[in-house]
């Protein structure tokens, strides 16, 4: 498989500030490997989508950038992702306090079973001391923010279980939000998700990058070409092509991506 | 469509069907007997008296079950209070700390040997370290003997009703930033809440109705005491000694304490069955 032009070609993200540095990146699953050789730079207040088809590694790349893998004996990385001038990989790294910088929302809706603002509050209490005042008012910052707070003002006391799958998933997003991460990570947000809750979610992440940086992972190409300000298509652990998105889905270099994005392939 | 294969399978479908059904109607009819019995039998000695009146000495007329409701009932207490945060913790650290290691697994299999050990070796095993030691029965022993029938069965339920919890959940809480102990209790532990009380509920029905455990340690008390240093009355050990005797009033009283206690832990069986239910529904 040709992946050389893709790694020599001048990086699509020059100019920008990388908000995270991703070199010569190995996975593994035990024996198996899941990501070749990853190297890219996610821009600084921009949105990187990965594209691909199923297996091809690309929530494997997203869960290594707050090293959501170290949760599982086996699975290992190998390389170096600087984020803040650090490797995060460095077996030294504090990944609770890495994991405060980098959010993390995940395909499937997962509130706590607590009330809408405990759900908030839950992760702002970790590494902050705010007053009942302070607390209140980032919890409206934070529901503000995600496009929740006008559907829950009222019911802030009720349990996060008891919104609809679009509001849960947006409730995340607000919590993700609320602790002020730098980076935040969406790993397929809408895939469970109703068509208008996803066009919600969408808005949601195009005004999230005006503070946040943004990195996707998404299955529905559309949603890739709508959102996002670069896009990278990989397949088998490799990454095929890394561009801008407009490049990327009209003329991309590499055959492969364009079969895949065509519907050819994938 | 193959018609022959269809009818074959519908015969088969419904033999299968009649003979669960024959197992579920012998369960039945074997559980209502039991019931009609214990309701009929000690029904009739249910009066207020069982509840102020210790048990009578033998040749006296009347009596009741004070002494023998009140010890139990102090006994389980106890037990209780000591069990649940030892039975959860170990639970919590199996589900969510020890899941690989190999103390994680050696507690586990321990654990599994101690759940089917029969009651009556434990009973004599605190015989042997406390009881022979002491020089005398007690309801502090008969607490310790209930305690290690009841330990592993919170601590089996609490692991199992953790590892219920989806692992996306525990993904999200620590995706925040969490350190581990805080996703264990504030978040997989508040979600598996009321499988894990469910739990203790059961623990504590099934040891209840243990007898052989409570022989060797708390034996009886012919009168009312609610000093756990000395050996002490308890309902199981009351039915088992009374039930021999040739006392009509005594045979009585043993009727209906065999029908308070399962009363109870029907009672603790129903509510238990209705937490989970609320569980599984939200």
């Amino acid at each position: 498989m040709n992946t050389s032009s893709a790694t020599l070609q001048a990086s699509p993200t020059a100019g920008l500030a990388p908000a995270l540095k991703v070199r010569d990146l190995d996975f593994f699953y035990g024996k198996f490997q899941g990501l070749k050789s990853i190297n890219l730079d996610i821009a600084t207040h921009k949105v990187t989508a990965f594209i691909g088809p199923s297996g091809c590694g690309k929530s494997t790349l997203l869960r290594t950038l707050n090293r959501m893998y170290s949760l599982y004996p086996g699975q290992r990385a190998e390389g170096v992702i600087e984020f803040e001038g650090a490797n995060i990989l460095d077996p030294k790294q504090d990944v609770n306090l890495l994991r405060a910088k980098i959010g993390m929302v995940f395909q499937k809706p997962t509130p706590f079973p607590m009330s809408i603002y405990d759900n908030i509050a839950f992760g702002v209490k970790l590494y902050e001391n705010l007053s009942k005042s302070d607390m209140d008012d980032r919890v409206e910052w934070a529901l503000t923010k995600s496009a929740l707070w006008g559907e829950v003002k009222d019911k802030l006391r009720q349990s996060g279980l008891s919104l609809s799958g679009g509001q849960q998933q947006r409730l995340c997003i607000a919590r993700s939000v609320a602790v002020k991460p730098s980076v935040i990570l969406l790993d397929e947000p809408t895939s469970a998700l109703d068509p208008i809750s996803t066009a919600k979610v969408e808005t949601l992440v195009h005004e999230l990058k005006s503070d946040y940086t943004v990195a996707i992972v998404t299955h529905n190409m559309q949603q890739a070409a709508r959102v996002s300000d670069f896009t990278a298509y990989m397949y088998l652990g490799e990454m095929i092509e890394f561009g801008k998105t407009d490049e990327i889905f009209i003329k991309p270099k590499q055959k492969q991506t364009e079969d895949y994005i065509t519907g050819r392939f994938g | 469509m193959n018609a022959n294969l269809y009818r074959r399978r519908q015969r088969i479908n419904k033999i299968g069907i009649s003979l669960s059904m024959v197992a579920m109607a012998l369960g039945l009819t074997a559980l209502l007997w039991i019931l009609t019995v214990l309701v009929g039998k000690g029904l009739a000695g249910l009066d207020f008296n069982i509840f102020t009146q210790s048990t009578p000495a033998p040749g006296s007329e009347g009596g009741g079950l004070a002494n023998a409701i009140v010890g139990s009932l102090m006994m389980l207490g106890f037990t209780t209070l000591v069990c649940t945060p030892i039975g959860i913790f170990a639970g919590v650290y199996l589900a969510e700390y020890g899941s690989n290691g190999w103390f994680g697994e050696t507690t586990r299999f321990v654990t599994d040997i101690m759940l089917s050990a029969p009651s009556i070796v434990i009973g004599l095993f605190i015989y042997a370290i406390v009881v022979a030691p002491a020089g005398h029965f007690s309801g502090w022993a008969g607490s310790i003997a209930l305690s290690l029938i009841a330990i592993p069965v919170i601590v089996r339920t609490t692991e199992n009703m953790l590892k219920l919890v989806p692992g996306s959940l525990r993904e999200a809480a620590f995706a925040l930033g969490a350190p581990r102990w805080r996703v264990a209790t504030f978040v997989t532990l508040r979600a598996a809440q009321s499988g894990v009380i469910t739990g203790l509920l059961l623990a504590v029905a099934r040891i209840s109705g243990e007898t052989a455990p409570l022989l060797f340690t708390a034996l009886n008390n012919q009168f009312f005491t609610t000093d756990m240093s000395r050996p002490m009355a308890n309902l199981p050990v009351v039915i088992f000694q009374f039930a021999m005797s040739p006392y009509d009033n005594w045979i009585r009283l043993a009727w209906t304490g065999a029908l308070l206690i399962t009363f109870a832990v029907l009672i603790l069986n129903i509510i238990a069955r209705v937490l989970f239910r609320d569980k599984v529904q939200s």
